[in-house]
């Protein structure tokens, strides 16, 4: 408080220092590998690219879209999108952004040299078109509703770096221009990244003149940091301190907690008659019951997603019915999350004819979700109680997922296994098209179908709504697919997780869906 | 039968009754010594004396996770050091956790052990060409820092018990090689082995029925030292993530998983296996220490 | 002397290479990079370019081919995670590393010698019995833990320090670090002291052994016949003597500090290498784990060879090419 006054009497007098700015310091769980907004299509990357970098379209906090560096698009036709471009914005080095812009970042998106995971799939298929400095057309092969979500990951540079955007000029500053909200200042890389208000910005003022971001990877050490006053606001709160914070130092700190778009679910494995880690109680091979639907519904009952919710989360996820959480495009309202039922799902094993149980094996990752390892554990004690020999095995994800995808002779190795998807483009065709749709790596479906679920009317119904650009036509038909799916159960949703962000008292967050931290949603309160 | 005061028995037994009473001359080490053996008895008997066995799901219920010391279990039986965050009990979990510690501990220095006594002895009786090789080796080995050489192997490795087990002889061997190899220099240069290498014994005879008997002391001192040292780095290997599978915890897994609730006030889930960890490390190097010096002959005077 | 270094410095070359090879057909077999990189939305086409981009699709013994090649021109790889040169990064974070080993070792000597000539010279007393009780507690307390107990206390409770991080640094006859700030020290503080415990445990017990052996001797009891003060003695002919085997060891001991600093760096979020390390292991980073492992053998030869040189300059009846006898 007599900071400010402080503060408000020096700028009155027009003498603003550094000491007397209006700083934040922000404790990240995990870093950006690099300040090059196209070099690594990653979480902690865009959610810093964000701030340096302006997108076409924007995603708000519920990941809606909004306007950004377009000020409108629509599709002229099935395969052809008109975008306005916004007039007058200036990059940080004072030249102007126009189409040219535009061009040369999504030409040089897909391309950057060594990504380890390029953003070419948001650029794949489309021709861009200058009509004059702020008109573009966007060509697709085919109808294809997803562009503005899909341009929406994609930051926009300067073309007057052209000659020198090399990832490491990115990093060094050199060519982080940007027409974003702050500007690069200093880069270290497991340190501290500093980038500072762009007072020139064409939107909503910067509310901090300087900006630090520290790296802080171990969760209880980024608490320790909060308390101790190191930084100002953390993200990636464990669960298991947010009820403490609240309840003993509620006075001092506050909580921001929103829901995300990533739901943690089980995949079965339904393509093999003799699923590895399935076995009958005397251990040798029987018929993989996990492709019976009342086995797998069983299993869906017999979890308590309410005990997993208030006891393993403690308090801090949301039991998932489907593959999304409510409010995002496409899921279904008629979906309802499964309610324990112990009797019920020994019922449907004995008529499935198990009723003496088998053998099985849950695999999880135990560095990869909040909690992932608990959760496994958690499921091998129901699945346990519901007369299934169960085991656990948990493993860190550089081991975990290479075999769940792609084990001994490049099949998915697992017959239970715990894995998470956040849908990046915010509505369900993300999950669909990956997870449920049949494993076609010709057209780049099912590309995590772990459990190789096969379903062609389900197939059909997620092709087809992938190339209805009609918004009510293609929500109806995402919602029947994910109806479709999960009836069947194609996959076993647990919950969706729930991001938490914590920030000394007096200032407020406002919580993100797509675990994005950025400094421009925090505010004094 | 006959009155001869030395019968090797007599004489044994009378070495060992002298080596008792000099160790137990320090209390602190004594205390040590029941300590230690009260432990392992608690790990040996864990499955008798605990109400739960964390490693069964079926016993183990998330409902009763995290609940504060003195609580009580569903189950009906009460969590005396609390429960973890999956509903493990400490008591229980930390007995088991033990066993598993212990195990790691004693397997790696068992067989870290053997590996370096024979080469310490193959090294010592050899002598020239293969005694430098062998003994430049170990300098290097010694000279890597224990934890930078098990990271590394369980990075190229993965994770499990036995791949723990490997790194942990790898970084051992050598201190058993080294000490061995000391020891055995100056037995073999006493009057015994060239009795023996006079009366025509077989080199392999000297080297394990004579020259090994002889080094055995310290090699005890340095088994209970590095078995301490074992315990401590797989634990802390555990705690950066890298050690043990997650199911079966053994007390540094036990102690890295409370770890994120210690800002959190829920202090008992990592503060108890730790305990246990520091009481079991710390009195296996006490014992060590006064069994060093009890059998270190130039401290004697 | 010349012949020594020679042969040392052949040695140490076929250790790296040994090492190298090892690590480098031990981490290209475990678990698979691509998943740790690409995006899980990614389709199989863009796995496809990332493994062809990184040449993992061609055999080991190929891959192994380039990495010789390049090593060989000073070339250890580019990070698959961060696109820069695996050396770049390791190098950029070495100081950060260093300055926390080195003021480490400081407090370990400071407090280290002092207790453990005291419980040398009173071998009985009481206080020299707690510091020897105390020595053994300092290393069987588990580093990490020991960590979040002083953050616990010096930073949340007390407010004293700041819990993690790398303060402000200042550059000072060409050297960047942060001992030079007074914001860099108190940043430093608890890291360093809680890798110092370790060691402080062995320099008590290095000097306190020394001293008892070094007390014995006949010049001890020669000097004290002549009337020379107590506390000259110690000063002069027993420091000089106790030092030898003190520098020895910690010189050894110093690639260790390093080495631990990978558990002191993660809990303090403290940006050296060990962090580093650490996070290419568990995100397989291949280059960077390789390329650290090179790094530091190297490291540690060089400091083995200066050891053993300082080690014959202070004592001069060890000879340096009987040392490998």
């Amino acid at each position: 408080m007599k900071r400010q006054i402080v503060a408000a009497a020096v700028m009155s007098t027009l003498l603003t220092g550094a000491a007397f700015a209006d700083d934040l310091t922000i404790g990240l769980s995990t870093e950006p590998t690099s300040i090059d907004p196209h070099y690594h299509n990653l979480t902690p990357n865009s959610s810093f690219s964000r701030h340096i970098f302006d997108t076409l379209i924007g995603q708000n906090e519920v990941q809606a879209l909004v306007p950004g560096l377009a000020t409108s698009w629509k599709p002229l036709n099935d395969t052809t999108w008109e975008l306005k471009l916004r007039e007058g914005v200036k990059f940080h080095d004072g030249t102007d952004f126009n189409a040219d812009d535009v061009l040369f970042s999504f030409e040089r998106a897909p391309n950057v040299p060594n990504s380890p995971s390029s953003f070419g799939a948001y650029a794949k298929g489309k021709v861009f078109k200058k009509i004059d400095d702020y008109t573009i057309h966007i060509e697709t092969p085919g109808p294809s509703p997803l562009v503005p979500n899909e341009i929406s990951q994609i930051s926009i540079v300067s073309d007057s770096i052209k000659d020198t955007a090399t990832t490491a000029d990115f990093n060094s500053g050199k060519a982080a221009i940007g027409t974003g909200p702050y500007k690069y200042k200093e880069y270290v890389p497991g340190d501290h990244i500093e980038i500072t208000a762009n007072p020139d910005y064409w939107g909503d003022k910067a509310t901090w003149d300087n900006v630090t971001f520290k790296p802080i990877s171990s969760g209880p050490s980024r608490i320790a940091a909060l308390f101790a006053g190191d930084v100002d606001l953390i993200s990636g709160v464990p669960t298991s301190d947010i009820e403490n914070i609240k309840r003993t130092a509620g006075d001092r700190f506050g909580v921001w907690q929103g829901s995300s778009n990533r739901v943690i679910y089980l995949h079965l494995d339904q393509f093999r008659e003799n699923s590895p880690f399935v076995k009958a109680n005397d251990g040798s091979d029987i018929k993989n019951p996990l492709m019976d639907q009342r086995v797998r519904k069983a299993l869906s009952k017999s979890i308590r997603r309410e005990a997993i919710v208030q006891r393993v989360m403690e308090g801090v996820a949301i039991p998932a019915g489907q593959l999304l959480p409510d409010g995002f495009f496409g899921v279904s309202d008629k979906l309802k999350v499964e309610p324990y039922d112990l009797d019920g799902a020994k019922a449907l094993l004995d008529e499935a004819g198990y009723g003496d149980g088998f053998q099985l094996t849950v695999h999880g990752p135990n560095d990869r979700y909040i909690n992932d390892a608990k959760i496994a554990e958690a499921l091998g004690q129901m699945f346990t109680r519901l007369g299934i020999k169960t085991s656990v095995e948990t493993m860190p994800r550089s081991v975990y997922f290479k075999r769940a995808s792609a084990g001994a002779e490049g099949l998915p190795e697992f017959s239970l296994i715990l894995v998470g998807w956040g849908a990046g483009s915010g509505e369900a065709s993300s999950p669909l098209k990956s997870l449920i749709h049949t494993y076609d790596k010709a057209h780049g479906f099912g590309s995590s179908n772990r459990g190789r679920y096969s379903n062609p009317e389900i197939d059909a119904m997620i092709e087809e709504a992938l190339s209805t650009v009609d918004d009510t036509k293609r929500q109806e038909l995402l919602a029947k697919a994910t109806e479709m799916a999960i009836e069947d159960l194609a996959i076993i949703p647990l919950h969706f997780q729930v991001n938490t962000w914590a920030s000394k008292k007096g200032l407020k967050y406002l919580p993100r869906t797509d675990e994005f931290t950025l400094a421009m949603g925090v505010s004094k309160e | 039968m006959s009155a001869a005061p030395i019968t090797p028995v007599a004489q044994k037994e009378n070495r060992f009754a002298v080596f008792a009473a000099r160790f137990f001359e320090n209390k602190i080490a004594a205390g040590a010594l029941v300590v230690l053996i009260s432990i392992i008895l608690l790990a040996v008997l864990a499955p008798w004396i605990t109400p739960q066995n964390p490693y069964d799901l079926g016993q183990v219920d998330i409902m009763d996770g995290r609940m504060k010391p003195g609580e009580e279990a569903f189950a009906g039986y009460t969590f005396w050091l609390g429960s973890d965050g999956a509903g493990r009990d400490l008591y229980s979990a930390i007995l088991y956790g033990l066993r598993i510690s212990l195990m790691v501990g004693v397997f790696s220095g068992l067989i870290a052990l053997v590996i370096g006594t024979a080469v310490g002895l193959i090294a010592a009786y050899a002598g020239g060409r293969t005694e430098t090789l062998i003994m430049r080796l170990v300098d290097l080995q010694l000279s890597f820092p224990a934890v930078l050489v098990a990271l590394m192997l369980v990075a190229a490795m993965g994770k499990g018990v036995d791949k723990i087990i490997i790194a942990l002889v790898t970084v051992q061997w050598a201190y058993y090689a080294r000490t061995v190899r000391g020891n055995a220099l100056s037995e073999r240069k006493k009057e015994y082995v060239e009795a023996a290498k006079n009366l025509g014994l077989s080199s392999s005879r000297i080297l394990f029925g004579h020259i090994m008997p002889n080094c055995l002391s310290p090699l005890i001192v340095v088994a209970t030292i590095q078995t301490a040292h074992a315990i401590a780095l797989e634990a802390t290997l555990s705690f950066l993530g890298i050690g043990l599978p997650q199911t079966e915890p053994s007390l540094g897994i036990l102690i890295s998983n409370g770890f994120e609730y210690m800002m959190s006030g829920k202090y008992w889930i990592s503060v108890y296996p730790g305990l246990a960890l520091l009481i079991t490390v710390f009195s296996i190097n006490l014992v060590g220490d006064q069994l060093r010096d009890v059998l270190n002959p130039r401290l004697n005077k | 002397m010349l012949a020594f270094l020679i042969r040392r410095l052949g040695q140490s070359a076929l250790v790296v290479a040994l090492m190298a090879t090892i690590v480098f057909f031990g981490v290209n077999v475990v678990g698979d990079p691509v998943d740790m990189l690409v995006a899980p939305d990614a389709d199989q086409a863009e796995r496809a370019r990332v493994i062809a981009d990184f040449g993992l699709d061609k055999p080991v013994i190929e891959q192994f081919g380039y990495f010789v090649k390049g090593a060989l021109q000073g070339d250890l790889g580019k990070s698959f995670i961060f696109g820069e040169p695996a050396t770049k990064l390791i190098l950029e974070r070495l100081p950060a590393t260093m300055e926390l080993a080195i003021v480490a070792l400081l407090i370990a000597l400071i407090f280290g010698i002092p207790l453990g000539v005291y419980a040398g010279i009173k071998p009985n007393s009481m206080g020299s019995r707690a510091i020897m009780a105390m020595s053994i507690f300092g290393f069987s307390l588990p580093t990490f833990w020991v960590g979040i107990m002083l953050i616990m206390l010096f930073a949340v409770q007390l407010g004293w320090l700041p819990a993690t991080g790398r303060g402000d640094t200042a550059s000072f006859l060409g050297i960047q670090s942060s001992i030079f700030t007074l914001d860099g020290l108190s940043h430093l503080a608890l890291p360093a002291f809680n890798l110092a415990l370790l060691k402080m445990s062995l320099v008590i017990r290095l000097s306190r052994a020394g001293t008892r052996e070094v007390m014995q001797q006949d010049y001890i009891k020669f000097a004290k016949a002549k009337g020379l003060s107590f506390g000259h003695i110690v000063r002069v002919h027993l420091m000089k003597n106790i030092m030898i085997p003190v520098v020895t060891v910690l010189g050894l001991e110093f690639g260790s500090l390093i080495a631990f600093s990978v558990v002191t760096e993660s809990i303090f979020a403290w940006p050296g290498m060990g962090k580093l390390l650490i996070d290419a292991i568990l995100q397989l980073d291949r280059p960077i784990i390789v390329a650290y492992l090179m790094i530091i053998v190297v490291l540690f030869v060089t400091i083995n060879l200066i050891v053993d040189i300082l080690y014959s300059a202070l004592d001069p009846r060890v000879a340096l090419s009987e040392k490998n006898s």
